[in-house]
């Protein structure tokens, strides 16, 4: 398992914390982010893994986050956007990390190793 | 998307409310198996007369394709709104063949149903930046923090666009839409079933409230 710190991922670009997310996944890492992805992230990394799924070889992520805090500026409110503040992530492969249980509050996961 | 870009969709939001939007496009999103294609067959059906738009089965990512019914107007609230409305596949993190297989599907069409869920998905996130507007689906029945519901929410809260939860099912004895509601209580959200076509006013009188 690897705990990414917010600094780190402050100091990445988008696509560089997708990829690092992804190869270490594919690998059977659980990753978790300190800091998170904003939702514009997240649907991204949904829309890569997508395209990397492949027949008995990788089916896919489990990602599971809080609700994004929203923080609104006047310069965002100018563009028409708000500024989300990523929250705490964990991402694994789907066939090693499952949801038992998710709240507001509180997220219970199970992995499962050697699968 | 660059600074011009976002003033640029932010000023058509602003003029848009000021002079008054006469169409909007509706994106019905959702995980698989939600009600999102029984709804927009609802919707259709009632607004336009016509016969279904999608099929709907049992089997999750049965939408593969996004679908798109133009020029619905729905009349609720003393006024008009003129709508398009996109049927888009099931969102999901993860597409296993397997799941497909144990509908009874062969090896060979579960993997091509996969295939084609994955092309699905990413469709449905590109429709994300050409809509005016989300009806997300949720299953009254299932936990509603998913990671698919909170994607899009956020997304929509980003984007700064209006987003109505329509909590469907609410026919099945173990429905608790009230889970929804406590889930995200900073969106409006409506009781509906799809199938039996419960609570359908309410909506398009949500509907017309927060698109038109």
């Amino acid at each position: 398992m690897d705990l990414i710190s917010e600094e780190k991922l402050n100091r990445m670009t988008s696509m560089e914390k997708i990829r690092l997310i992804l190869d270490k996944v594919k690998t059977g890492r659980i990753v978790v982010l300190e800091s998170g992805l904003t939702p514009e992230e997240e649907v991204r990394l949904i829309e890569m893994t997508m395209t990397e799924i492949r027949v008995d070889e990788f089916s896919g992520i489990e990602i599971e986050s809080y609700p994004a805090k929203r923080e609104s500026s006047f310069v965002g409110r100018l563009l028409g956007r708000n500024s989300s503040k990523g929250r705490m992530t964990v991402i694994g492969p789907a066939n090693q990390l499952r949801t038992v249980e998710k709240d507001q509050y509180q997220i219970s996961t199970k992995v499962s190793v050697g699968d | 998307m660059g600074v011009f870009e976002s003033l640029r969709m932010s000023l058509g939001v602003w003029l848009s409310r000021i002079f008054g939007k006469k169409r909007a496009r509706i994106g019905i999103y959702g995980p698989p198996n939600a009600g999102k294609t029984t709804l927009a067959n609802r919707i259709v059906k009632d607004w336009s007369g016509d016969g279904a738009i999608g099929t709907v089965s049992p089997v999750p990512h049965e939408t593969r394709r996004a679908v798109r019914k133009e020029g619905l107007v729905i009349n609720a609230n003393g006024a008009s709104i003129h709508l398009d409305i996109v049927d888009t596949p099931g969102m999901a993190t993860k597409i296993d063949f397997r799941e497909f297989m144990a509908y009874g599907m062969s090896e060979e069409e579960a993997k091509k149903r996969a295939k084609e869920a994955t092309e699905g998905v990413i469709e449905a996130i590109k429709w994300l930046d050409d809509l005016d507007g989300v009806l997300l689906v949720m299953d009254s029945t299932e936990d509603p923090y998913t990671q698919v519901n909170v994607t899009v929410i956020g997304n929509m809260e980003a984007r700064n666009l209006p987003l109505l939860i329509v909590a469907n099912k609410i026919d099945l004895p173990n429905a608790a839409p009230s889970r929804i509601k406590a889930a995200f209580p900073q969106h409006p959200v409506v009781q509906i079933s799809a199938l039996e076509g419960n609570n359908l006013d309410e909506l398009y009188h949500a509907i017309a409230l927060h698109f038109g």
